[in-house]
């Protein structure tokens, strides 16, 4: 059984009600540490040493965050900056990071279809930053798990829909059920999880 | 007595009228002394007699300055500023020395043409010091090589008064009593002496370090400000008198004293209690030498005169040259270490005395030399005067680091005056920020606990010049005020905007009328005492009812910037005295808790619904 570490980065989580929902469907998992990041860094003093020991005693790294302007809130930016230093997330000695898991649990309001791409990106291209970081570090980047448009508002039974997804995929994820090469060839992690999810 | 006087009158009148004047002119203070000396002395209007034993009494204002620089001079910069000391100050004195000795000997046998190199190789520590002082240049790398060269002259001086003597190829003279006051190195035998006079020295150290901190203890509990004030001078004479008796340089023994009470806390005390003695014998002293050149002598001699004291300057100069690039100075500096040092000093009217007395140069060769001598030391100040034109502004910027500075008293740029509750986790704070602050404080009590635990805090009241004065404020960047009574720290302000208008001040403010009477003032930095903590335990009060750290720490922040916002409003209506104030008040906090109930409730499902591109029509 692998380690799961969820980075949850929302500002306001108790007004996100797709965010709460993702979030509770896993919190309390066996195998699975929650790291709320406003909570713990309320001032954005992030310890540094306290999250890389995080990050060594976990085989996945998830970062659940919405996605605000086509990218992070700022404290998982702030994060990224302090936390991967030179030496331990990458450099030619560092292994800190090496041959984890990471994957992107993402809630956005804008629907960023693959075919008429909203504005004209995709959220492959906007997370670009984040596969690069990734191939910087070492790590294995999965496909990201996300919950688009949402500005249509979600009802009540597609929240629970979403969470179950979730849920389903973290536990794949420690259970190591889920098949990677599969997985690779799809936009989201959650595009079809009966697909990439072997004994499904 | 009204003879005294009137002296008296005429030294100061002239110092009061030529100091300024000079000043204003930019020739600095030392050009005035010694303008006003030659104005008022024997060739000027002949206002004073009896100049050289004015020079004498004056020379202990010398004394006094080294001292005051010992004051500022801790042991362990002290240990530091060792290389320096010792290589730069004995390569100056040993090559300058054997330079112009060579030259000497041309003229005159080599007994007399040594004792000349010896003497003319010291530089003026009375004209460079002030001068450096003035410039505000004593703490650069370049001023502190200077003072490390003119520290070893000091010290040679000692070793100078035991040879010369051995050099005597005249009859002796008997009018030597001059340099007998400075030597008494004749009852005891060899062994002994030097018993004595490491005892001495120990005797100075035990002092320092233990007798005077009870004293000064129980002499600052009085408050009685002038026994403090007599008690540091008492301090100064006695420690001179006892190196006269053991036939050490005085200048040496209170510079010694000075450094062992380098750590005290009532340095700056000392400092401010001796400062304005010291500034006035040493202004009397340069107002004796600009008195005492002999014009009759320099008109008769003008041309032999001119020459040697070019030859002067210029040899030393060159030999600064050389000792700078020996120690690979930075060219910046190298200029002003070189300019700052060539000329001779006051210890060569000493030590052309004591030769003539003791039959070692000829009166006929003294004579043109005092007064080559008492010229370059004229042209000094105007030499730094030069350099200053040659490159530019004073040089105090030249590249230097700031953690050159950060070893001596003026690398702290800020002083904290009163260190009490919010005081001691300010003072920590900015310890531990890496900026060392000079701390006053006027509890003695108080200044003997916190200096147990390791504080650098020093008795005084911060409402004086004076000690402002010695506590660094015309160098300092910053002055912090947390006094508790607000009308103390107005005090304060207004003096200190009336004397270091640079000087930017942060003052702590008990309650908000504190904070409109500060504003009054304009400083630059107001703080209320009591908002920090209480919207702080404000918000943990927030997260402990289970709201998000996050959610709290912003609701802290937007409560500290709209309190702040207001205060300008608040103030005007406050000092209008109108109705209006309570209203205002009123309102803000209305709006303000309008505005953080808003931050709280806000719909993000609302503004994910903006997100709706797909619908639009691109």
């Amino acid at each position: 059984m692998k380690k799961v570490l969820i980075n949850f980065a929302h500002p306001a989580r108790t007004r996100s009600k797709i965010n709460s929902a993702l979030r509770a469907a896993v919190e309390r998992l066996e195998g699975v540490t929650l790291n709320d990041l406003y909570t713990h860094y309320p001032d954005f003093l992030i310890d540094i040493e306290r999250e890389q020991r995080l990050c060594d005693e976990h085989d996945v790294i998830i970062f659940q965050h919405p996605f605000y302007w086509h990218s992070t809130p700022a404290i998982m930016k702030e994060w990224l900056d302090l936390v991967l230093e030179h030496g331990w997330a990458y450099g030619s000695q560092a292994t800190g990071l090496k041959g984890k898991l990471f994957l992107q649990a993402i809630s956005a309001g804008g629907n960023y279809s693959q075919q008429t791409g909203g504005n004209g990106f995709t959220i492959a291209e906007l997370t670009s930053p984040y596969r690069s970081m990734a191939k910087v570090c070492k790590l294995i980047y999965l496909p990201p798990f996300t919950v688009l448009g949402i500005h249509r508002g979600l009802p009540e039974a597609e929240i629970r829909v979403h969470a179950e997804a979730y849920r389903r995929a973290v536990i794949a994820l420690r259970d190591e059920t889920l098949d990677l090469e599969q997985v690779m060839h799809y936009p989201y992690l959650n595009s079809d999880l009966n697909a990439v999810i072997r004994g499904a | 007595m009204e003879h005294f006087l009137l002296q008296l009158f005429i030294f100061l009148a002239a110092a009061a009228i030529a100091v300024p004047v000079a000043k204003k002119l930019g020739l600095g203070s030392v050009l005035g002394y010694l303008i006003a000396g030659i104005v008022i002395g024997p060739f000027g209007l002949a206002l004073i007699g009896e100049v050289e034993e004015v020079m004498h009494f004056t020379e202990f204002g010398v004394v006094m300055m080294l001292f005051l620089v010992g004051l500022e001079l801790k042991p362990s910069l002290l240990w530091q500023m060792r290389t320096p000391i010792l290589g730069m100050g004995g390569a100056q004195v040993v090559i300058s020395s054997l330079v112009i000795g060579a030259v000497a000997c041309y003229f005159v046998p080599w007994q007399e043409a040594t004792a000349i190199g010896l003497t003319l190789s010291l530089s003026s520590t009375a004209i460079v010091l002030q001068t450096l002082r003035e410039k505000g240049l004593m703490n650069t790398s370049g001023g502190r090589s200077i003072f490390s060269v003119l520290l070893f002259q000091d010290l040679a001086v000692i070793p100078m008064l035991a040879g010369l003597p051995l050099l005597a190829t005249l009859a002796i003279h008997d009018d030597g009593h001059h340099g007998a006051a400075l030597v008494d190195l004749t009852v005891l035998p060899g062994y002994l002496r030097i018993v004595v006079t490491l005892l001495a020295i120990l005797l100075i150290f035990l002092i320092g370090k233990y007798a005077s901190r009870p004293v000064f203890r129980a002499i600052a509990a009085t408050r009685v400000r002038e026994i403090f004030v007599a008690a540091a001078l008492a301090l100064v004479v006695g420690i001179s008198l006892l190196m006269i008796a053991v036939g050490l340089s005085p200048a040496l023994g209170t510079f010694l004293a000075g450094v062992v009470l380098a750590d005290s806390e009532y340095r700056h005390e000392l400092e401010s209690d001796i400062e304005p003695f010291k500034g006035l014998l040493l202004g009397i002293f340069f107002i004796a030498i600009g008195a005492s050149l002999n014009f009759t002598l320099i008109g008769n001699k003008i041309l032999l005169i001119a020459a040697l004291t070019l030859t002067l300057i210029i040899l030393k100069w060159l030999v600064l040259v050389i000792v700078s690039l020996i120690f690979r100075m930075a060219k910046k500096q190298r200029s002003l270490f070189a300019i700052a040092l060539a000329q001779g000093g006051e210890f060569a009217f000493v030590l052309f005395q004591f030769s003539k007395a003791n039959g070692v140069l000829p009166n006929a060769t003294v004579e043109p030399l005092i007064s080559a001598v008492a010229i370059s030391m004229f042209l000094a100040p105007l030499l730094f005067l030069l350099h200053e034109k040659l490159t530019g502004k004073s040089g105090e910027d030249d590249g230097e680091g700031p953690a050159h500075d950060s070893i001596d008293r003026s690398g702290h740029k800020v002083i904290l005056a009163g260190f009490g509750r919010i005081g001691t986790d300010l003072g920590r704070f900015l310890i531990t920020a890496g900026i060392k602050p000079v701390i006053l404080d006027n509890d003695p009590a108080n200044v003997d606990v916190l200096r147990k635990f390791g504080y650098e805090v020093y008795y005084g009241d911060a409402s004086r010049l004076d000690l402002l004065e010695s506590a660094g404020a015309a160098e300092a960047e910053l002055l912090l005020i947390t006094l508790r009574d607000i009308d103390r720290s107005r005090e304060l302000i207004e003096l200190v905007k009336k004397h270091y208008p640079h000087l930017k001040i942060a003052a702590m403010a008990a309650d908000r009328n504190a904070v409109y009477d500060l504003m009054d003032l304009e400083i630059a930095g107001i703080q209320r005492e009591t908002i920090g903590s209480a919207v702080e335990l404000g918000q943990q009060a927030l997260q402990l009812l289970g709201i998000d750290p996050y959610e709290t720490h912003k609701l802290m922040r937007i409560f500290k910037r709209n309190d702040a916002r207001i205060m300008p409003e608040l103030y005007q209506a406050h000092r209008a005295g109108d109705g209006d104030y309570v209203s205002i008040y009123r309102q803000h906090n209305a709006d303000l808790e309008q505005l953080m109930n808003f931050d709280l409730t806000q719909d993000l499902e609302e503004l994910d619904k903006a997100w709706n591109h797909d619908v639009k029509d691109d």
